[in-house]
């Protein structure tokens, strides 16, 4: 049973959109505010070619979202869909914390605590 | 006092949980050898875990089942890759079918625990990397789903200050 919004195929495209340091900060910095292109461009060490490929990727995993404003490509971070990506990984974070605890509590039942 | 860090690495896929025990090593193998000790810990509080068989060897495998709420009964299984009392265990954790053996078409995940000596206790660090998102999402429906609502809720928090949280760890 999959309880939440994603396809598997949508949320494989998020993590690899999310395995490139580049693509991560681009989407870091659009998330904080909505810019173009060009000035995420500014940024990098790489062409504007290069940059657009990356903000591609980010868009086809739906992270982020692109409109134009006059002659400008202007993109916004998607931030609902990078918490749904995010909370897989914080479902287990909170299984395995939970595990912790209690093998805590059976370790100090083992001692003769009378808690 | 039981101290608890992790970290998420959501390009590789893997979960890491670091918990210091006041308790040494030999007892905190001791929660993983035991099947009665183990299913007081390795379910969700409200999906206790039942172990049919836990063949701690390597090569062993074990099978067992949680019960949730509404009498549903997910089933796993584990196999064990590797084992060194009380330092070091690897396993295959697995979706079963309702025949209680391992589903066919469905990866396992991996876990990767070590257990070291610290002054009064024990560090136990615990790593867990999934295959990919559809195995991650499939592991989930095995009743751990409630933390989901929650976990959303937490991410909120995380992505307010700073987005680039995300990529911790390495």
């Amino acid at each position: 049973m999959v309880v939440h919004s994603v396809r598997g195929d949508e949320a494989d495209r998020i993590f690899q959109a999310l395995a490139d340091p580049t693509r991560r900060d681009i989407l870091a910095r659009a998330i904080q505010q909505e810019q173009s292109v060009s000035a995420l461009a500014g940024h990098y060490a790489m062409s504007f070619a290069a940059v657009q490929k990356h903000v591609a990727v980010l868009e086809r995993a739906a992270l982020i979202s692109k409109h134009r404003r006059g002659r400008e490509q202007i993109v916004r971070g998607n931030a609902s869909t990078l918490r749904v990506a995010a909370g897989l990984l914080e479902t287990y974070e909170q299984l395995w914390i939970e595990r912790a605890h209690q093998i805590a509590d059976v370790l100090a039942g083992e001692k003769g605590d009378t808690t | 006092m039981t101290v608890i860090t992790t970290t998420k690495d959501a390009a590789t896929l893997t979960l890491t949980l670091v918990a210091e025990f006041d308790a040494d090593p030999d007892q905190v193998w001791e929660v993983w050898e035991d099947p009665r000790k183990l299913e007081r810990w390795w379910g969700p509080p409200t999906y206790p875990a039942t172990f049919t068989r836990h063949d701690f060897v390597l090569g062993g495998e074990s099978r067992y089942f949680m019960t949730g709420p509404a009498n549903q009964t997910p089933r796993g299984w584990w196999r064990i890759d590797g084992i060194d009392k009380p330092h070091r265990l690897e396993f295959a954790n697995g979706l079963a079918g309702d025949d209680g053996e391992p589903a066919p078409g469905v990866q396992p995940m991996a876990g990767y625990v070590t257990f070291e000596a610290i002054d009064g206790g024990t560090r136990m660090t615990a790593i867990t990397r999934f295959v990919d998102v559809g195995q991650m999402e499939t592991m989930l429906g095995m009743g751990m789903h409630e933390g989901m609502t929650q976990a959303i809720s937490q991410i909120d928090a995380l992505l307010a200050p700073a987005p680039l949280e995300l990529e911790v760890s390495r």
